[in-house]
């Protein structure tokens, strides 16, 4: 789960990581509020989960109520890279001295802890990385052992970060690092840590990515799966515990595991076709599931035809058989499926299937991958 | 031969009084693997279909020898069994679990490489390790894998994906080639093992003459396997790229933008693979096909 700003900043708050004063807004009156309550001069900042904001007219500075209105009033709403803001952040305005830039992440190759650090932050870290590459110093953390405030500053010091940050800039570290490992995040990074002319060491931007897998040791993160955006179709399948994403094409998809999942899309724009969605049911698929996966995707108006494809493994077949007949009893399918069913009780899951005395323009059954996709996609066609 | 498990791997599972743990558990037994102890704290002097219990590893491996254990137990208690498992001895894990959190994985892989070297964890997260007609342990239903020939030639597979594993193994059997050990090391941020290990391993079974690697987008373990094939392996290879139309999946920020160094697409992972020598399917069974005609020249 991705955070917005704020929300990143608060979670670094819980780690003593120093961020400006500042709060949320939802309408131009909250910003004026939060704006006393930070004190002048304040910056404004759409929240939305895409890069870029600053030159989109995104992030505003204000030296009074009156510019809060205006800018307050011109960011709410504004369209970014397809993205409505729907906040905005309220934060009094840094004095910046130096811009630098540090994240922690997993490498999944060396399969350590990574961090990166840079004296030039601030700008786009990828385009230092293609230009100067030497200006990123990454350092591998051993999980188990952990990163000591000795090994930070040596990093620092490798950053050729300023002399006067150096002890600042090292104890941030291993607060972003506890963050990052205590806080459960697939990503922590600060986007510019800047120095202030008075020394003092700040985040002053924040992207925090949480590993959705550790959502059950930290309650906290309710709040945050609150705002999130999602489309309609998403909203319905998080509901129904479903791995779902909308695409735009006319094939349904239903498939358990990520993997095959995927290899379906991929056979079904070879025959022809375009995948409306990605959905995995997951292992253990079970009758309950199937029926909440074909609510979702009749739910998509684009749907012309649906390509339900199973290989049992703790997913049974049978199990998916009886879902797709009960669900065919319970909702009215607005386009007819084409299963094709392997592995683990295929052979009962496809006898349910035939006795269940669904017309076989309805439901029909292929055995192999290809074959089904065919069908499907010649069926989207048509429909 | 065949490789990590065999015809004497016993196996002892973990959270076999459990609903996952005893379907997959007492089907590995049907299927002819030594399933020879279940588990579960609190539940000593039970059984299931004749499985003994045991409240611990230990216990289990000083009363039945067992080499190898399956882990079928939820994300919150599977570091915990892995690590138990390692104190006790077993050289060979298999955990199936689904919804590690990425820390736990580096901890916990980070704490064998250092304390217990010997020990091989496959997962989590992962469908498991069939050896054909020797042993199975996870959740591959037996039936569609085909048994290996004493003379040849046999597939060794190795795959990220779950599902994709099964259907690799079914289409080779509808092509009638046998299959020496196929490994499912799953799809999560830290396997216990990967791509290279099982490469390594293939290349050096006598019963293994050619291998077919399933792999998904994201990450760079295809195109660290590629440079391991380029230099270590000689077994002619088909491989299949799942994820070619998907849709971009998660962003990791700056960050993973500069950890991958564009790196991770599908297309980049096929032409790494092909580069190294492998040929390369655009579907499972394009795969499969293509591992039928390098197994009919050989």
């Amino acid at each position: 789960m991705d955070l917005f700003e704020y929300q990143g900043k608060q979670y670094f708050a819980r780690y003593d990581i120093a961020v400006s004063a500042g709060g949320v807004a939802l309408t131009v009156d909250e910003a004026v509020k939060q704006a006393e309550l930070a004190q002048y001069p304040v910056v404004i900042k759409a929240q939305v989960q895409v890069g870029g904001r600053g030159k989109a007219g995104g992030i505003k500075l204000a030296n009074n109520a009156e510019e809060v209105r205006m800018h307050a009033t011109n960011i709410l709403g504004m369209e970014i890279k397809g993205h409505v803001v729907k906040r905005i952040w309220v934060e009094h305005a840094s004095d910046i001295a130096e811009e630098y830039y540090a994240s922690f992440t997993l490498d999944r190759s060396a399969k350590r802890h990574l961090l990166m650090l840079s004296a030039q932050g601030g700008v786009e870290i990828e385009q230092v990385a293609v230009t100067d590459p030497t200006a990123i110093v990454k350092l591998y953390v051993n999980p188990i052992e952990g990163l000591s405030l000795e090994t930070a500053r040596r990093a620092v010091v490798d950053a050729r970060i300023s002399q006067k940050a150096i002890d600042g800039v090292a104890a941030m570290l291993v607060k972003l690092y506890e963050c990052f490992k205590k806080g459960d995040c697939d990503l922590a990074e600060i986007n510019p840590l800047i120095l202030k002319p008075n020394g003092e060491v700040h985040a002053l931007d924040a992207k925090v990515t949480l590993d959705d897998n550790a959502a059950f040791r930290h309650p906290e993160w309710d709040e945050y799966r609150a705002t999130e955006e999602l489309d309609e179709r998403e909203k319905l399948a998080r509901e129904k515990n479903l791995q779902y994403i909308g695409l735009d094409g006319t094939v349904g998809i239903i498939a358990n595991g990520a993997g095959l999942a995927m290899s379906t899309l991929d056979v079904v724009n070879q025959v022809g076709g375009k995948a409306a969605n990605f959905l995995d049911i997951g292992g253990g698929a079970n009758a309950e599931l199937m029926t909440a996966a074909l609510e979702v995707i009749n739910s998509d108006t684009k749907v012309k035809s649906i390509f339900i494809n199973i290989f049992g493994g703790i997913t049974r077949g049978d199990e998916v058989a009886k879902g797709i007949v009960e669900a065919m009893k319970r909702v009215k399918l607005r386009a007819p499926i084409v299963i094709r069913l392997d592995g683990t009780n295929a052979i009962e899951g496809r006898a349910i299937i035939a006795n269940a005395g669904i017309d076989e323009s309805q439901l029909m059954s292929r055995s192999t991958m290809l074959e089904a996709a065919r069908v499907a996609v010649d069926l989207a066609r048509k429909n | 031969m065949a490789i990590f498990v065999n015809e004497n791997t016993k196996v002892l599972v973990q959270g076999l009084t459990g609903g996952q743990g005893r379907f997959h558990g007492l089907r590995n037994r049907d299927y002819g693997t030594q399933v020879v102890a279940g588990v579960t704290p609190g539940k000593a002097g039970q059984d299931v279909e004749g499985i003994p219990i045991y409240d611990s590893v230990d216990a289990a491996v000083a009363a039945t020898q067992a080499t190898a254990s399956f882990i079928a137990v939820p994300p919150k208690a599977a570091p915990a069994a892995i690590l138990e498992a390692a104190r006790a001895g077993i050289g060979f894990i298999v955990c199936i679990t689904e919804g590690v959190p990425a820390q736990d994985e580096a901890r916990v892989f980070a704490t064998l490489q250092r304390d217990f070297p010997k020990t091989r964890l496959l997962g989590p997260n992962c469908p498991g390790i069939i050896s054909p007609g020797k042993c199975n342990i996870g959740i591959t239903a037996g039936e569609i894998a085909a048994l290996p020939t004493k003379t040849g030639p046999n597939v060794g597979i190795v795959s990220r994906s779950g599902t994709l594993t099964y259907q690799a193994l079914y289409e080779l059997k509808q092509l009638n080639i046998g299959v020496s050990t196929c490994v499912g090391i799953g799809g999560d941020p830290v396997p216990g093992t990967s791509f290279v290990d099982c490469l390594a391993e293939f290349q050096s079974d006598p019963e293994t003459h050619a291998i077919i690697m399933i792999g998904e987008i994201g990450g760079t373990a295809e195109e660290e396997a590629a440079e391991f094939i380029t230099n270590h392996v000689t077994k002619p290879m088909s491989a299949y790229i799942a994820g070619v139309t998907a849709p971009a999946g998660k962003k990791m920020g700056h960050a993973g933008a500069i950890v991958s160094g564009g790196k991770g697409t599908a297309q980049g992972k096929m032409d790494a693979l092909r580069n190294a020598g492998v040929m390369i399917g655009l579907n499972p069974t394009e795969a499969c096909e293509l591992m039928s005609q390098i197994v009919l020249a050989l």
